[in-house]
C-alpha cells in the first residue's frame, strides 16, 4: 500500500465552507437546521478527534479488552442517542441497549469466526464502529416508526386484541412495518451502491492509495456484514419495545401524545 | 340463583387523570341489554370494561358471577366479543379476517355463513376489506366477532355512522341473532330510542359516568 494520505489542519478547515452552504440554504428555505449543523460539525470534529486518540492508544496497547470496552461505551452511547430518536416509545433504552450490544458482538464473533477478519484491534476496532453506528440508525428509525404506528394503528390494535389475539399477534402488522423501515435504507444504498455513490470505505481506500479491486472487496464485505448486523439490531428493538405498549393482560396502555 | 350476566361491583374508571366512570354498580342480565346515555358519559370505556380492554381503578366486573381478572384474557374475549364503534379491520380481504377471527377462537370458519347472519351475501367474502363502505364495514366487524361463536356480543355504538335505513338493517340483524342463536348483547348508544326498540333492560349514565 502506499504511502497513508496526509490532510493538514488547512484542508479541513477549507471544508468548512461546504458546511457553511449547508447553514446558508437551511436558514434561506427557514428548516430551521442551522443550529444542528453546527452542533454536528461541532460535536464530529470533538468526538472523532478524541476517538482517533482512543483508537491510537488501542492500537499501540494491541489488546482484545481495549476493544471490547471500547464497543461497550459506543453501545451504551448509541442506546441513548438512538433513545431520543425513539421518545414516543415508551422504556425504549433497553431494547435499544439489547440491540445493538447483539447486533455488535454477534456480528464481530461471526467475521473472525468465519474468517472474514482477524482478530486484531486495527480490523475489529473500525468493523465494530462501523457495525454500532448503523445499528443505531436501523433501530433508532425503526422504533420511531414503531412509536408512530402503534398511536395511529391504536383503534386496529385494540380491535384485534377484542378478538382476543394476543398483544404480539396485534402488533405484529406494526412491529413488521417498524421493522422493515429500520432495514429498507440499507437495503436500498446497496443496491445502488456503486452506481448511483461510492460507500465509505471505498472511497477512503482508493483516495489512501490501494489497489481498487481491494477497495471494492473489503467493500462488499463491509456492506454484506452490515446488512445482516442491521437487520440483527432492527428485530431486536422492534420484537423487545412493542411489549412496552402492552399490559401483561394483553391491553394497550394509555399513552401520553 | 343463576348470576348475572355481567356484575359491576362499585367499578371506578379514570382515564389520563380524568374520572370516566365513578362508583358505578349493576347487574346486567342475559339477553337484550343497553347501555344509554350522552358522550363522555363513559358508556364505551364501560363496555371495554367488560370485555377486561382495560381494568377499574377500583371496583370489580364479573362475568357469569367470576371477577374477569381471574378468568383466561383471551378465552374470555373469545366469549365475550366486542364490535368497536368505528370499523377497524385488518388487510386484506373479508374473508381473511373472518378467518383470521375463527383462528384466534379455534373454530373452523364458515365464511358464507357467518356472511349471511351479519346480513352480507358470499359476494363480499374475496373483496378487499379496506374498500367497502363503512356500513359494510360494520358487519364485517359483526361477521368476524361472530366467527368465533361468542356467548355474548358487546356492541359500540354499531349504527352511529349509519344512515337510517343501515341503521333499521342492523337493529333487525341484530335482534334476529337474539331470536335465532340465543345470542346475549350489550348495546352501547347515545339514543334513547335505539335503547327502547333493541333491548329488554338499560343502564342509563349520565354526565361524569355515574348512574343517571
Amino acid at each position: 500500500m502506499s504511502a497513508p494520505v496526509d490532510v493538514s489542519l488547512g484542508q479541513l478547515a477549507a471544508t468548512l465552507v461546504l458546511v457553511a452552504i449547508a447553514i446558508v440554504v437551511s436558514v434561506w428555505v427557514h428548516v430551521d437546521l442551522e443550529r444542528d449543523i453546527a452542533v454536528a460539525v461541532a460535536r464530529s470534529f470533538i468526538q472523532l478527534s478524541a476517538v482517533g486518540l482512543v483508537i491510537n492508544a488501542i492500537f499501540e496497547e494491541d489488546r482484545i479488552v481495549f476493544v471490547i470496552a471500547l464497543i461497550t461505551a459506543m453501545v451504551l452511547f448509541g442506546a441513548l442517542t438512538a433513545r431520543n430518536r425513539a421518545r414516543r416509545v415508551p422504556g425504549a433504552f433497553w431494547p435499544l441497549l439489547m440491540a445493538l450490544a447483539t447486533a455488535g458482538g454477534l456480528t464481530l464473533v461471526l467475521v473472525v469466526v468465519l474468517g472474514v477478519f482477524e482478530p486484531e484491534p486495527r480490523f475489529l476496532v473500525p468493523v465494530g464502529g462501523m457495525v454500532v453506528g448503523n445499528a443505531m440508525t436501523a433501530a433508532a428509525v425503526a422504533l420511531n416508526r414503531l412509536g408512530d404506528d402503534m398511536r395511529a394503528a391504536a383503534p386496529r390494535i385494540e380491535a384485534t386484541l377484542a378478538l382476543g389475539a394476543t398483544a404480539s399477534q396485534a402488533a405484529l402488522p406494526v412491529v413488521r412495518s417498524s421493522l422493515r423501515s429500520g432495514m429498507i435504507s440499507l437495503v436500498d444504498s446497496t443496491k445502488t451502491t456503486g452506481l448511483i455513490f461510492f460507500p465509505g470505505t471505498m472511497v477512503g481506500m482508493l483516495l489512501a492509495g490501494a489497489d481498487p479491486v481491494d477497495a471494492v472487496r473489503l467493500q462488499l464485505v463491509l456492506l454484506w456484514t452490515l446488512l445482516g448486523s442491521v437487520a440483527i439490531a432492527a428485530l431486536i428493538a422492534t420484537s423487545l419495545a412493542y411489549r412496552n405498549f402492552f399490559t401483561p393482560a394483553h391491553q394497550l396502555r394509555d399513552l401520553p401524545e | 340463583m343463576q348470576s348475572p350476566l355481567f356484575e359491576l361491583l362499585d367499578v371506578t374508571l379514570s382515564r389520563a387523570g380524568n374520572v370516566v366512570l365513578d362508583g358505578i354498580s349493576a347487574e346486567i342480565p342475559e339477553g337484550a341489554a343497553c347501555i344509554a346515555g350522552p358522550s363522555g358519559s363513559g358508556k364505551s370505556s364501560l363496555l371495554r370494561l367488560l370485555d377486561r380492554l382495560v381494568d377499574p381503578a377500583r371496583g370489580e366486573v364479573r362475568y357469569r358471577g367470576r371477577d374477569v381478572r381471574t378468568c383466561d384474557v383471551l378465552e374470555l374475549r373469545h366469549k365475550v366479543s366486542l364490535v368497536p364503534q368505528l370499523p377497524a379491520l385488518l388487510e386484506g380481504t373479508v374473508k381473511d379476517n373472518i378467518e383470521f377471527a375463527a383462528r384466534l377462537a379455534e373454530r373452523s370458519p364458515d365464511v358464507g355463513r357467518v356472511l349471511e347472519h351479519a346480513g352480507l351475501d358470499d359476494s363480499f367474502a374475496d373483496r378487499d376489506a379496506g374498500r367497502l363502505s363503512v356500513g359494510e364495514q360494520q358487519r364485517v366487524m359483526l361477521a368476524r366477532s361472530l366467527a368465533q361463536k361468542p356467548e355474548v356480543l358487546l356492541l359500540d355504538e354499531p349504527t352511529s355512522a349509519l344512515d337510517e335505513s343501515a341503521r333499521d338493517s342492523i337493529e333487525q340483524t341484530l335482534l334476529r341473532l337474539r331470536g335465532e342463536l340465543g345470542l346475549s348483547y350489550v348495546l352501547v348508544t347515545h339514543d334513547p330510542e335505539q335503547a327502547a326498540r333493541m333491548s329488554e333492560w338499560v343502564l342509563r349514565l349520565a354526565l361524569g359516568g355515574t348512574r343517571a
